[in-house]
């Protein structure tokens, strides 16, 4: 499979001091789904506008296609990897011009782009049809649509550029659970009709689960384990995901585990805890873990950054 | 915009404001076909002609048609308010959103230079202005265009830093669009109301700023005539027939309080604690 986006030891340091991400890399490679998991404040937005050029990492490369630095890339020609990479933002009703009309909105990428109008709206229209979405929409301003219809108008129009990659910040945020459901399958019938890769990032474990193929799970700005869904779902290597694993709803009785209650907050990202950074709030936590930094190491085909993994 | 309209004429100060605002702005566009005389025919036979039938406001000390001289000073009213309110909106806002987005260095510059502009008084700047250039209707617009842009260039930055990190906006730098894209369509239509409560609300302190520079004859030069020289000329010979100096007062009078009424009702109608009008 060949890497589309190869997130290269990005560090992203804000006024200096708040360490947002910390050497994270990540390979996102063609028609693959990774889901992106964590705490709030844990970097999963840093990381999809890291991604996107949004903002630019101060340690690191973002490497496109294998070849091309990102911020070259977008020096040489913003539109090309506009075309190949798009973001669903994590407020999509916020993500939509106040005060214009959607129809207009949805205009955008095809003038910015200088797309031959008649094929640019016949795409445009056949992708709201594909949305569920009746084109009666396209004379409402954002404040007259629901919450689900913003979802769908905000995908329509990352979709009009034909990306290959799309990166979505929480995209079922604030979405009720059957809206939230009809959209995860919206997004799966694209990804397999379109060929798309998707990175998701979502603090819910059910949209994770759903709809990725490998999990990256990360805490205060590093990643402490990635591996295959459903292995990682079924024996977490590390304290946290196990953590985080045992907190998560399940409907069905029989699969639910009993729950690890971490205690405290979440330490701030200003001043990370020494050595591990989870030793704070690990339930295992030993000595050597108080001073000693683990390293990301592979382990039975997963990356997990613990000295005593539990699988 | 329907529902602006129908607060601002709801109020009954707003409707007084909004009806003497028609007034003026249609005597200041009609002037030339409305005036019953020419109003710099001099008729010096009949100065100091009081209220009748031939000339319904009188003349004055050289026999000028006072009502059509009032008529043509709306216009000159309306022109140097509207211009000096173009220019300094124009500049506010592109200075304020400029400060808005810079680094706090170079945004320290432009709010320091604001505030310089607003802690010199404009009478004085009008006297040095006029001194090293002259009177001219031209100085006069610039003038007030200058002391009035930094109130524009506030409101225009504190606006910008509201929604300047708004998801929409990312949006479109997502979608490739280039600055003057997003300036233009996606950030200024979303700053431009308070902008324009403003210019209104500003409209009746330039009418009286021209006129008062006008008067000390600073302002706008003959055979131009604003309120402000006619104010002057019936002053110098108020013993001779008190009239011309009441009927302009009287204008310059309606003319602040309608903007006023009129623009402190559209400033309550788009307060955004309304929210039939957002």
């Amino acid at each position: 499979m060949t890497t589309l986006i190869d997130v290269q030891n990005v560090s992203m340091l804000y006024d200096g001091r708040v360490r947002a991400l910390d050497g994270i890399s990540l390979a996102l490679r063609a028609r693959e789904i990774v889901g992106l998991v964590g705490e709030s404040g844990s970097g999963k937005t840093t990381l999809c506008r890291v991604m996107m050029g949004l903002v630019r990492p101060t340690g690191g490369d973002v490497i496109v296609d294998g070849t091309t630095r990102l911020i070259d890339m977008l020096r040489r020609d913003r539109l090309a990897y506009r075309r190949r990479a798009q973001m669903l933002q994590q407020d999509a009703l916020a993500s939509l011009s106040p005060r214009m009309r959607l129809r207009d909105q949805l205009a955008e990428p095809i003038a910015i782009h200088g797309m031959d109008k008649a094929q640019g709206w016949a795409r445009v229209l056949d992708l709201l049809t594909r949305m569920g979405l009746s084109h009666g929409i396209l004379d409402k301003y954002p404040h007259q649509i629901s919450g689900g219809q913003a979802r769908r108008v905000a995908v329509a129009r990352a979709l009009v550029l034909a990306p290959s990659v799309i990166v979505a910040d929480e995209p079922t945020a604030g979405l009720d659970v059957s809206v939230q459901g009809d959209l995860l399958n919206l997004l799966l019938d694209l990804q397999a009709e379109l060929g798309l890769t998707y990175l998701v990032a979502s603090h819910n474990l059910n949209v994770i689960r759903r709809i990725s193929d490998r999990i990256v799970v990360m805490y205060l700005g590093q990643i402490v384990e990635q591996g295959p869904t459903d292995e990682v779902f079924a024996r977490p290597a590390h304290p946290y995901t196990a953590a985080l694993l045992s907190t998560n709803p399940v409907v069905d009785p029989a699969r639910r585990r009993p729950r690890i209650v971490l205690e405290g907050e979440i330490p701030s990202v200003v001043n990370p805890p020494p050595g591990c950074r989870f030793h704070t709030r690990c339930p295992q936590v030993q000595d050597r873990c108080r001073v000693d930094v683990p390293a990301l190491r592979l382990n039975e085909g997963r990356e997990v950054r613990c000295h005593f993994p539990l699988a | 915009m329907r529902s602006i309209f129908r607060h601002v004429a709801g109020s009954g100060t707003g409707l007084l404001g909004l009806v003497l605002v028609v007034a003026i702005v249609f005597a200041a566009v009609t002037a030339p076909w409305i005036s019953p005389y020419d109003p710099d025919r001099l008729d010096v036979l009949h100065r100091f002609a009081g209220m009748s039938g031939a000339h319904w406001l009188g003349t004055d000390h050289l026999g000028r048609d006072l009502l059509s001289r009032l008529l043509h000073g709306a216009s000159v009213a309306m022109a140097v308010s509207l211009l000096a309110i173009a220019v300094a909106l124009s500049v506010g806002t592109v200075l304020g959103a400029l400060a808005a987005y810079l680094p706090s260095g170079q945004e320290r510059v432009i709010l320091v230079l604001f505030d310089i502009i607003s802690s010199f008084p404009s009478l004085v700047l009008a006297l040095v202005v006029v001194a090293v250039f002259g009177p001219s209707t031209v100085n006069v617009i610039l003038i007030v265009a200058v002391t009035l842009m930094p109130q524009f260039g506030r409101v225009a930055r504190a606006q910008v830093l509201s929604v300047k990190s708004a998801p929409f906006l990312e949006a479109e730098i997502l979608l490739g669009a280039g600055w003057a894209r997003i300036f233009l369509r996606h950030l200024l239509p979303n700053i431009a109301g308070p902008l324009i409560v403003l210019a209104s609300v500003e409209v009746p302190v330039v009418i009286t700023v021209e006129a008062g520079l006008s008067f000390i004859g600073l302002g706008v030069r003959p055979p131009l005539a604003s309120w402000g020289t006619l104010i002057y000329d019936g002053y110098s010979y108020l013993s001779d027939s008190p009239l011309p100096v009441v009927a302009s007062c009287i204008t310059l009078s309606l003319a602040t309080l309608g903007f006023t009424l009129f623009g402190e009702a559209l400033r309550d109608a788009v307060d955004p604690k309304r929210s039939s009008v957002r």
